[in-house]
């Protein structure tokens, strides 16, 4: 038995002994890892079939969870929200943060400054943004109806009104996102040889062909990891919804503003049904790693790899 | 070779015309970015009178910052304590990190030992799972070790990262071995050749991942929204948050909050912006 031990961990006394200290250099993140996050990935799958109030023992319901998911019109909605969400933030950062990327690229005094300028937002809390842009948001008092007085929309009760709720949640996750995915978009610019555009511009190419023809395609595997990345955050918005509504109608009026994590969140933690919330929450994940699965499969139709990079 | 030139220069190879263009364009969006920040401060000095005033003031006419502050505290009596316990979790979160990441990071990169690839591998699986998608069991197993309302509940899980994990192995094994080598023959243990070798050779990576890391827990809001719920515990966005569901609270009181909040990141930012920037482009997540 302990002759098999050590024959496991290495052929000699002198690559055993290094494979005991590498075992004991990552024990620790291993098993913190694994009893904090492992355990709970686990648990996420069995508690969705369980009914569980938090005060009496968990019970077993088999598929039932699931089977209320597809008929409850409140998760059908948080679903739909998300999605409408994902269709303002995804395209809304990843255009913006190309735009600003291209121009910063430019060789131009300042630079630093409007990176900075663009970059503050991502180090703010997004619970302290979401406060701020609450306070711009307002109908009456806040500056941005204040702009828009001219002009005559009258009073537009943006974080009330269900049609329009989601438009100031996705402002402040685009205004966010776009300092990150310009810094990415940065370093994917600067990647591209310079000798590219000389050939280019030798060959009579004006600026918005070198732009969609040697920009565009040699950029596109960073657009492609800025999008996916945009996906992933997008799915998971919540602190901006658990803000901005908190002082009208939390989730919005009718559930306007409710996603899937925020449904999932109040669903467990406002009323105690953590198994329901838990189905919830494998949906969450299982959208979030189809969509991720479905962009791998068809980032060959539009990422340009170079020979041997990829 | 005169083309080559003019690209090294600012703005050289665009006309007069596109320059200005290209300047007012990113002027106009660096001011927009930049709104919140000015009407956040603007608003937090303003008196009650001027908060209702139409049209709207982007400037307080009669600053009243200091006010503001004291009347802050009146409303949250606890709000620099609950600025102390984020900076506790902060830093509990970010030197636990630093500690464990950087012994296992150095142990995948430099040592064979049973089962590392697969037990590596299982470590960047968790990176794929949305913290969202475990947040119910996460507070089941912190319910289940007695630990709500604790700083371990707020501390101890965020010690450990996939994400650090991944970063760092990827600085240590940029180091040449060569270098680690000489250390080993002169009889060093593996823990005195990490701390005396390889640690301060990947200082910006380090620093690129702490200044990641402060900032995300820092300004962490969803968990400790679910494992705590007293005033001992209470981090900062928890207590911004409190403050915007009063709706008595005004304008200038929760700006004031939201700025003293924002402000130790922002100083952060200022002070250490490439490290920030390198984080970003190492990693290309943020976690």
């Amino acid at each position: 038995m302990r002759s098999a031990l050590l024959r496991w961990l290495g052929p000699t006394p002198l690559s055993r002994r290094h494979a005991l200290w590498g075992m004991a250099l990552v024990a620790p993140n291993v098993l913190g890892l694994m009893f904090f996050f492992g355990i709970p990935v686990l648990m996420a799958f069995s508690t969705s079939f369980q009914r569980w109030n938090a005060i009496t023992p968990p019970e077993f319901i088999g598929f039932t969870n699931f089977r209320r998911l597809v008929d409850d019109p409140n998760f059908h909605q948080a679903f739909v929200n998300t999605l409408k969400l994902l269709a303002l933030v995804v395209p809304g950062e990843v255009v913006l943060a190309l735009l600003v990327a291209v121009m910063l690229n430019q060789p131009l005094r300042a630079r630093n400054l409007f990176r900075t300028a663009y970059f503050l937002p991502v180090v703010t809390s997004t619970v302290a943004a979401s406060v701020v842009w609450t306070s711009i948001f307002q109908p009456r008092y806040g500056s941005l109806s204040n702009l828009l007085a001219p002009l005559g929309l009258g009073e537009v009760r943006w974080l009330v009104d269900p049609g329009l709720v989601l438009i100031p949640i996705a402002v402040v996750a685009i205004w966010q996102r776009i300092g990150f995915d310009m810094v990415l978009f940065l370093a994917g610019l600067q990647a591209i040889p310079a000798e590219l555009y000389e050939a280019a511009r030798i060959d009579g190419a004006g600026r918005w062909q070198r732009f969609r023809h040697v920009t565009l395609p040699l950029l596109s595997p960073t657009t492609f990891l800025v999008v996916v990345l945009a996906v992933i955050n997008g799915f998971q918005i919540f602190d901006q919804v658990y803000i901005m509504t908190l002082r009208t109608v939390p989730g919005g009026v009718g559930g306007s503003a409710t996603t899937l994590t925020y449904y999932l969140y109040r669903r467990a933690f406002t009323n105690s049904e953590f198994g329901y919330a838990s189905a919830v929450a494998l949906v969450l994940f299982a959208a979030i790693l189809l969509v991720t699965v479905f962009q791998l499969r068809i980032q060959r139709f539009w990422v340009y790899y170079e020979a041997g990079e990829a | 070779m005169r083309r080559m030139m003019m690209r090294t220069s600012p703005t050289g190879g665009l006309s007069l015309p596109a320059q200005v263009l290209l300047y007012l364009a990113l002027a106009a969006g660096a001011v927009v970015m930049m709104m919140p920040f000015v009407w956040m401060a603007s608003t937090a000095c303003k008196p009650d009178v001027e908060l209702n005033k139409i049209p709207v003031r982007w400037l307080p006419e009669n600053p009243v910052c200091l006010g503001n502050l004291l009347q802050l505290y009146t409303t949250s009596p606890h709000f620099n304590r609950y600025m102390l316990n984020s900076a506790l979790v902060t830093a509990g979160r970010t030197l636990g990190q630093l500690i464990t990441c950087s012994l296992a990071a150095y142990g995948f990169a430099r040592f064979r030992f049973p089962g590392r690839d697969v037990i590596f591998a299982l470590c960047l699986g968790l990176l794929m799972v949305p913290f969202q998608a475990i947040l119910i069991p996460e507070y089941m197993l912190i319910r289940k070790l007695g630990w709500l309302n604790t700083f371990r509940a707020l501390i101890v899980p965020g010690m450990f990262s996939a994400f650090a994990l991944f970063l760092l192995r990827q600085a240590f094994l940029q180091i040449p071995l060569e270098i680690e080598e000489a250390a080993i023959i002169d009889g060093a243990n593996p823990l005195r050749v990490l701390w005396h070798i390889t640690l301060p050779l990947s200082v910006p990576a380090l620093a690129a991942f702490a200044v990641i890391t402060v900032q995300a827990a820092w300004n962490d809001f969803l968990y400790p929204l679910v494992v705590s719920s007293t005033p001992d515990t209470r981090v900062v966005t928890i207590g911004i948050a409190l403050l915007q569901g009063e709706r008595r609270t005004p304008m200038n009181l929760l700006m004031m909050g939201s700025f003293l909040a924002t402000l130790p990141m922002l100083a952060l930012f200022v002070l250490l912006q490439r490290y920030f920037i390198a984080g970003i482009s190492m990693g290309g997540v943020k976690r």
